[in-house]
């Protein structure tokens, strides 16, 4: 058995495993944290911070992407604050703004109630996940595909822009990529919401109480105990 | 496909820079493509792919690599070098004046490298000279204190002096007052 | 020549014999061979003084040196005379001959050369009595204005290495780190970080390999104090790291210098090939047993490499992206093995420490900041150049008493710290204690020390807007926070600059600030809203003259302004229609100019060139 730690998640104390994340640690009670950069058996990357959480030190709190944030002692976090979802919101609008025709995105928005974009829009094609060029490097061992540039110029990209000798045609870059395949169909953007799923309802996203809005504070969680 | 064509040459001097650095991981991999870079003046993408066989690292971290850091050139570079810092200080004491001024002057935009190969003209982040603002760099040789008047007269000094170098009859260029 | 030492006697020994040899100069000419005195040609002076020595066969009593940088660099090129330390500001070649027959040979002072105070209007002889230097406390440039950076002799010849020689014979590894814990050292990179808690942090890791990192990559720009600590004194830094790797236990070395920086990575590689023939780096140091080695890498350009996880990820050769901590570098850094990184100020500030002791060093500064702080004092200021001063200083002296105050007898609107993730402070807040705390508190920070001073004439948007535009393009464009948030920023920002501004956009650059503060990756992305923030809460009005009025109060975003020439003022002098470069300025003789709106680009020439003060930007 490996050794475990204690911590609190969203008010309720639970065991984790040394070594895993916060974000693994919370799925397993069957939270529910946005992600988008993240996929299971790829290396942690940290990059579309929605799945960030509130770490509770002491009267102080910070936020931090649950992903990459190993569980400790002690440790008190809170998934769905007023926070938290505020912040969440605006990544929300800025990945929008980059990449409007994502299904993926566009189902989020629908899901955490984010009703207009108030960014320019500039259709970029690509968020830059990462998780194609870790597909690539980690399940592949390929590394056919990596990143170019830097700052708002960086792209996914091959070298030279030609087929790379590594590449083994194998499309899993493709199929990993929340943007490409599955590219939302519906007709035209109105503030950058493109409105074609309507019937996705907004739901709150823990499971433990109904309206975790009203009731997780660094306060503590009202639903349970208090 | 067209840039960089490497001459015969050359690959003799890959190899050597090769030597240097055998056996230490991926780590080597700045310092290699900066001696790279310091003898061709760029980086050839022939040099690159060669650099890739040889130490058997994927293409695509080379080309990352090289992408990333401001101080990497995939395609050949000017007779003279024109560096215009756009510092905080630099900015605050007009430095948007001074590179406008240069970039009118060579009809070149930041980044790029004239047709014939006399300039590359480029804008750096600071060159740390910040007591001098605004601070223009032409060939290694630092010019403190310009303005657009300054900027253009050394622009011109230098168009002139390279275009007497490539022995082409039309001159004046240099005469700035 | 070249000689291994091997005891702590040894060194003290060849330091007397250093000094003996010295002695036998009677005077010493010191140029300043910083990169503002190079600019202004002091190379040239330093040739013409050794040609007029060597002329008149004085060159074996006299000697010409070039030191690193004085920190006067407005004034330069600075040469100052030893032993008498008469400072000439602003010398040519043509004054050399001058300053040889009078102040060598007759021992006179050549007055002209010396600096003139703007006030008193009296000509000060010495460097230590010109108010930019009275009011300073230089202890890491104590050294600048006389060592020659290319020499060890020169170094050991002042004490050098005595500090190391004391860590490594007379104290253990934990006394070494207690030390500089009790002395209360803050990382001189920016955040601040007790350093002293952060060498235990990385020698209570486990592992038998660790490594430290010199910070070198000093990418904020308008800051040059690491550039000049590394080119007028290297082996401080040298001694630093040998020390603090003797307490952290650790076997290898980093200085990772940005490559703007040629002359630094020149002369550092060099200090650490002479340290190298002298025994004080490589196998068995001094005869203690200790071995420890240092490389230099180059940086390639790329200011998040200032990140220490980013720094680590180029030393390891890969593209300088950020990580998420923890695993802090402390535990898992370079190559996965503890890693410590302190930044050039850092280190230099070690030698200091284990000379001096704790208590002397906890003795300058503030009750949580200790010591003294490097700063480039650049911008609309008389004085520009390197600085330092004991922390707790106001900005107030640093700016009036040191700076001179503003240049062109303009008016001071604000001051800019800790580069790009610092912000922009206002006048009545002038008077703030300059402490790590303190600057935090008013939304800016400490930095590396960049003090970028601004006047009247700078327009704060424009002021935000430059720096989201250097961040977007510095941005590593990792997380999505900083990628997009500091470019839809700059979208927002260059709107308004543009008269384009919409009265949501301040609260929503104000959101945007704290999401880019909450949810970022690193340091760059956290902090980088402080400049627009900053300006918000101190120029909020400026905001929204542009939003509202569709005007630029300090007359710099061109799309607010109207250039037009005052009729009563104008001399018809013509030279606005001479510097204009579009021909809107024009007129005859003895008639007011007039500038024409349409084919006017606002580019501010002929308001530069008129003498009258008759250009109006409104």
């Amino acid at each position: 058995m490996a050794d475990m730690v204690e911590l609190t998640i969203d008010g309720i104390k639970v065991r984790a495993p040394k070594g895993t994340t916060v974000l693994e640690a919370a799925r397993e009670m069957g939270i529910v944290i946005p992600t988008l950069c993240y996929y299971p058996g790829l290396t942690p990357y940290g990059a579309c911070r929605l799945c960030i959480v509130e770490l509770i030190r002491g009267k102080r709190s910070s936020l931090d992407a649950s992903c990459t944030l190993p569980v400790s002692d002690g440790m008190v976090v809170f998934t769905n604050s007023e926070r938290v979802k505020k912040v969440r919101k605006v990544i929300l609008e800025l990945l929008l703004s980059t990449c409007p025709n994502s299904k993926v995105l566009q189902d989020m928005a629908a899901n955490m109630g984010v009703t207009k974009v108030r960014f320019k829009i500039k259709d970029r094609g690509c968020i830059l996940c990462g998780l194609c060029v870790r597909y690539c490097k980690e399940q592949m061992q390929s590394g056919g595909i990596g990143f170019v540039g830097r700052g708002t110029s960086r792209k996914v990209g091959t070298p030279f822009e030609m087929t790379p000798a590594e590449c083994r045609n194998c499309n899993g870059c493709e199929w990993i990529c929340p943007v490409c395949m599955r590219a939302c169909r519906a007709g035209q953007l109105v503030e950058g919401i493109c409105g074609g799923c309507l019937n996705v309802a907004v739901v709150e996203t823990c499971p433990v109480c109904v309206k975790c809005s009203e009731s997780v504070g660094p306060e503590g969680h009202r639903a349970y105990g208090k | 496909m067209a840039t960089g064509i490497v001459r015969e040459v050359d690959l003799k001097a890959l190899e050597k820079i090769f030597r240097g650095f055998e056996g230490k991981g991926e780590s080597i991999l700045i310092p290699l493509v900066q001696a790279i870079q310091a003898e061709y003046g760029f980086l050839p993408k022939e040099a690159l792919v060669k650099a890739s066989h040889h130490f058997r690292i994927p293409l695509s971290r080379f080309y990352g690599v090289v992408t990333f850091y401001a101080q990497f050139y995939l395609t050949p570079r000017g007779k003279h070098t024109i560096r215009c810092c756009r510092g905080t200080a630099c900015h605050v004491r007009g430095a948007a004046k001074v590179i406008e001024t240069v970039e009118q002057e060579l009809g070149l935009k930041e980044g790029e490298t004239s047709e014939d190969l006399s300039f590359s003209f480029e804008t750096v982040a600071c060159l740390g000279a910040c007591a001098l603002a605004p601070v223009v760099v032409l060939d290694e040789r630092y010019y403190g204190q310009m303005n657009p008047e300054k900027v253009r007269v050394l622009v011109r000094q230098y168009k002139g002096a390279s275009i007497q170098e490539s022995s082409i009859g039309e001159e004046n260029n240099g005469k700035a007052d | 020549m070249a000689r291994q030492i091997s005891s702590p006697i040894e060194l003290k020994t060849y330091a007397e014999e250093v000094c003996k040899k010295k002695e036998r100069w009677e005077m010493v000419i010191a140029v300043c061979g910083g990169t503002g005195c190079s600019a202004f040609g002091s190379y040239d002076v330093r040739s013409a003084f050794t040609k007029e020595v060597e002329k008149l066969s004085l060159s074996d009593r006299v000697l010409v040196k070039m030191t690193g940088c004085h920190g006067f660099c407005e004034k330069g090129p600075v040469t100052i005379i030893y032993p008498w330390q008469y400072t000439y500001v602003s010398i040519k070649p043509e004054d050399v001959p001058e300053v040889i027959e009078k102040t060598i040979i007759k021992k006179e002072l050549v007055d002209r050369l010396l600096y003139r105070d703007p006030v008193t209007k009296q000509r000060i002889k010495h460097n230590n009595e010109i108010p930019f230097y009275a009011h300073q406390k230089r202890l890491v440039f104590q050294h600048n204005g006389h060592l020659d950076p290319t020499s060890i002799d020169d170094y050991i010849s002042v004490g050098g290495y005595q500090a190391l020689a004391k860590a490594l014979f007379e104290m253990t590894p934990e006394q070494v780190l207690v030390e500089v814990e009790k002395s209360g050292l803050r990382g001189r990179g920016g955040a601040g970080f007790p350093t002293g808690r952060k060498w235990r942090f990385c020698r209570n890791s486990p592992g038998s390999e660790k490594y430290i990192i010199c910070n070198g990559d000093e990418g904020d720009p308008g800051a040059f104090m690491d550039r000049s600590v590394m080119e007028g004194n290297p082996h401080s830094v040298i001694e630093g790291m040998i020390i603090g790797a003797y307490a952290i236990g650790a076997t290898k070395g980093f200085v990772y210098v940005r490559a703007e920086y040629p002359i630094a990575v020149k002369y550092t590689r060099l200090a650490i090939e002479q340290a190298h023939q002298y025994g004080l780096l490589g196998e068995n140091i001094l005869g203690s047993g200790f071995s420890f080695d240092i490389e230099v890498r180059e940086g390639a350009g790329a200011f998040v490499c200032g990140e220490e996880t980013a720094l680590i990820a180029s030393i390891e050769g890969k593209r300088g992206m950020p990580r998420p901590r923890p695993p802090f570098p402390a535990v898992s850094g370079l190559w996965g093995k503890p890693t410590n990184i302190n930044n050039v100020e850092t280190w230099a500030n070690v030698p200091l420490i284990i000379n001096k002791g704790a208590d002397w060093f906890a003795s300058i500064g503030t009750a949580e900041s200790k010591g003294t702080k490097t700063f480039s004092l650049v911008g609309k200021i008389n004085n520009t150049g390197i600085v330092e001063v004991p922390l707790g200083i106001t900005l107030r002296e640093i700016i009036y008493d040191i700076g001179g105050g503003i240049s062109g007898g303009r008016k001071f609107k604000a001051v800019q710290t800790g580069g790009p993730s610092g912000g922009c402070i206002p006048e009545w807040l002038l008077d703030t204690p300059v402490d790590y705390e303190r600057l935090t508190e008013l939304g800016s920070m400490m930095g590396s020390g960049g003090m970028i001073v601004m006047d009247e004439g700078t327009c704060m948007i424009d002021v935000a807007r430059y720096f989201m535009k250097f961040l977007s393009e510095e941005s590593c464009g990792k997380c999505v926070p900083c990628r997009e948030g500091i470019d839809r920023a700059l979208d927002i920002l260059t709107d308004i600059t543009e008269g384009k501004g919409r009265k949501e956009d301040i609260s929503l650059l104000e959101e945007l600030g704290e999401v880019l503060k909450d949810g970022s990756l690193c340091g760059l992305g956290r902090t980088a809203a402080n400049p627009v923030l900053s300006t918000i809460k101190y120029f909020r009005n400026e905001y929204e003259a542009h939003i509202n009025e569709k005007k630029c109060p300090a007359g710099v975003c061109k799309a607010l302004i109207t250039f037009s020439i005052d009729e009563e003022k104008c001399k018809s002098c013509g030279k606005c229609a001479k510097v204009c470069p579009t021909k809107a300025a024009s007129g005859k003789k003895k008639e007011p100019y007039k500038i024409d709106k349409e084919k006017c680009i606002k580019c501010g020439l002929c308001r530069e060139s008129c003498k009258f003060g008759a250009v109006i930007v409104s």
